[in-house]
């Protein structure tokens, strides 16, 4: 059984936290700034990062529970921090079907009779709520959280596989991924549809960063590093970036060839298409390829506000979609001119900011303060949550 | 080459007198209406004096109230339909231009395919206008069924011998964070190139309209003077569109269909 590395890695806080602020800018419709963010210059977007960067801490602070308390144990904090998820989502969506029912009393245009239908399903809350509370309901963006939910509560059995016989479990894994493609499994929906983010595609990103986090990304090292991978990574990134440019330019898109064309449409996000795995990966080789792990500039104050935001990412997370429901009034309220869009951007990112940095605070208090626990009790919370 | 960027600019000169009978609202639109693909069944119909459109739509291609219904054929009308005849009619002289509509709310694209067959022989037309994609991402209808539909839409037209226009979701500013369109809108765009048919993108364009301050897509009214003055520019883009791509002196000689 190989160590688990004792060391978090800044890298990791650094890039989460970034995901975590693209995930809010995107998150906001129509908002002009999220024309910086990296889902318009490729096929993967934050979500990736996000899933698997959660992996990754996942395996960190659960795989050095799981060693030193052994499997039952973990698997109770494991399920503990779904469980918390879970009350983070249903409070979340407590404040969206507030927003929606605020629209449905107050707003009335004739043009739209048709899209005000989407608010039918206020007529009954009994069937609604039932199926949100069972994760089957999930309103527009709120669809990460029942993932993550879900890959937790599968990772014990997992995280086991992975300290025994991590390539085994990589395998197991890419199956899973594999089947679902070939028998098109996905969990149902309400109204109708399934998943948006197919659990059985998406775990193979989760697992993959745990994977990376329990020793594979040593192993890998030696390639990742090497000249061809990284100039590929390149290669690939501009490939991906020319045909995301025809998506914005219509005109560009009769220069795709047709074969082409039928081979990488539609790049699907529910099922975690090949083409966004490697977008990832091929960021993540740039990534690893330019930011060593020990960077000076990680620890500087210049990116600790994106690294205290990736090391409380539940809360932090949860703060970015309430306050992408928030812009999004902003806009239909009171302005939608480019510089409010901008103002509201800025402004969110800094309360995300503010509420990790209070939260970073509170916990080291808590801890010097001799709460009911020693820290030393804790070990799987050093440095930040999963 | 040369020969082509000529013709090019000839064609842009061509269209200079279409854009100045636009009120100026609809005109700042008119560079997202672009169209690499020909429709030469209505060049044909064009040729031949007589064109027939059907469209084929949801709860946003029509308005309520006593005059919008879809089908305004012997009413004054203001739903989009409506103004694209006026609009066809204006711009071709001599031509005798009929907009007929199968138009019913709340309806995703696989339950107006199962209607096409119908009136498409009923009504015989050069063209079919489809407006779709709202109801199936309300519905969060599965992505592939949606293209699937779409395809074996454009086909059963196609095979009746009707060039299909796609039209895609109104941008509806309010309930942009509860109405997930990306996915609907990426698809039909994708399932429109693999036909080589033009999409009219009616999302683009209203969004432009919402920022630009053309109209105020945010007010909450029971008033209708918005709502119509929207639908007569997008029946007058409809038909710049159509015309377009339909002139008869650029279409292929051999006919790609």
């Amino acid at each position: 059984m190989a160590p688990v590395p004792t060391e978090r890695d800044l890298r990791l806080d650094l890039f989460r936290g970034l995901a975590l602020w693209l995930i809010f800018l995107d998150h906001i419709p129509s908002n002009a700034v999220s024309w910086i963010t990296i889902r318009n210059y490729g096929f993967s977007d934050a979500t990736e990062i996000f899933v698997f960067i959660s992996g990754y801490t996942a395996a960190f602070v659960y795989g050095r529970a799981m060693q030193q308390h052994g499997f039952i144990v973990a698997s109770a904090r494991v399920l503990k921090r779904a469980w918390q998820i879970y009350i983070a989502h249903v409070f979340l969506l407590a404040i969206y079907l507030a927003e929606i029912a605020y629209v449905s009393n107050s707003f009335d245009n004739p043009l739209y009779t048709e899209e005000m239908g989407v608010l039918d399903f206020l007529k009954n809350p009994d069937v609604t709520i039932l199926q949100a509370l069972l994760l089957k309901f999930k309103p527009v963006n709120m669809d990460i959280l029942p993932l993550y939910i879900l890959l937790l509560a599968w990772f014990p059995p997992m995280l086991w596989l992975l300290l025994r016989a991590p390539s085994i479990a990589l395998l197991a894994s890419a199956s899973l991924y594999a089947l679902m493609w070939l028998f098109e499994w996905n969990l149902p929906a309400y109204p109708s549809g399934t998943w948006v983010f197919n659990p059985f595609a998406w775990q193979l990103l989760f697992v993959f960063g745990a994977w990376c986090a329990l020793g594979g990304a040593q192993n890998l090292s030696r390639w990742i590093h090497s000249k061809v991978v990284v100039g590929l990574a390149i290669a690939y990134l501009v490939f991906a970036f020319s045909i995301a440019m025809t998506w914005y330019f219509p005109r560009l898109a009769v220069f795709v060839p047709k074969f082409l064309g039928e081979a990488i449409y539609p790049i699907d996000k529910t099922n975690l298409d090949v083409l966004r795995i490697i977008h990832f990966l091929a960021l993540a080789v740039i990534t690893v390829a330019f930011v060593p792990r020990d960077w000076p500039a990680l620890k500087s104050r210049f990116f600790w506000p994106a690294i205290v935001c990736g090391q409380h990412s539940l809360e932090t997370f949860c703060i970015g979609v309430f306050l992408s429901f928030a812009g999004h009034f902003v806009f239909t309220e009171v302005s939608n001119r480019v510089l409010t869009q901008v103002a509201v951007s800025f402004l969110g990112i800094a309360i995300m900011v503010a509420v990790a940095a209070l939260i970073s605070w509170y916990r080291q208090a808590e801890r010097q303060g001799g709460g009911p626990r020693p820290p030393a009790a804790k070990p799987g919370y050093a440095g930040g949550d999963v | 080459m040369k020969e082509r960027l000529l013709l090019l600019a000839l064609l842009m000169l061509g269209n200079a007198p279409v854009w100045a009978e636009q009120p100026a609202e609809c005109r700042v639109a008119e560079n997202l209406l672009e169209s690499s693909f020909r429709l030469p069944q209505v060049t044909r119909a064009i040729a031949a004096k007589h064109l027939t459109v059907l469209v084929m739509g949801a709860g946003s291609s029509q308005l309520p109230g006593p005059n919008g219904a879809a089908n305004g054929s012997n009413s004054p009308g203001n739903a989009y339909p409506v103004r694209l005849q006026q609009a066809l009619a204006q711009q071709l002289h001599g031509v005798e231009v009929k907009v007929t509509t199968d138009v019913k709310a709340k309806r995703t694209a696989a339950e107006m395919v199962k209607a096409l067959p119908a009136a498409l022989s009923a009504n015989k037309p050069a063209l079919l206008v489809w407006q779709t994609g709202t109801v199936d991402a309300m519905l969060a209808i599965d992505p592939d069924q949606f293209s699937h539909a779409l395809d074996k839409g454009i086909n059963i037209a196609h095979s009746a011998g009707a060039d299909v226009v796609l039209i895609n979701a109104q941008y509806s500013p309010r309930t942009e964070s509860m109405i997930a369109l990306g996915t609907y809108a990426e698809d039909m765009r994708w399932v429109a190139l693999q036909h080589e048919i033009p999409v009219f993108d009616r999302f683009s364009i209203m969004k432009l309209w919402g920022e630009l301050g053309t109209f105020d897509l945010y007010s909450a009214t029971k008033k209708l003077d918005i709502a119509e003055r929207v639908h007569d520019c997008i029946g007058r883009l409809l038909a710049d569109l159509v015309i377009t791509a339909a002139k008869p002196e650029e279409a292929p000689v051999n006919g790609s269909r």
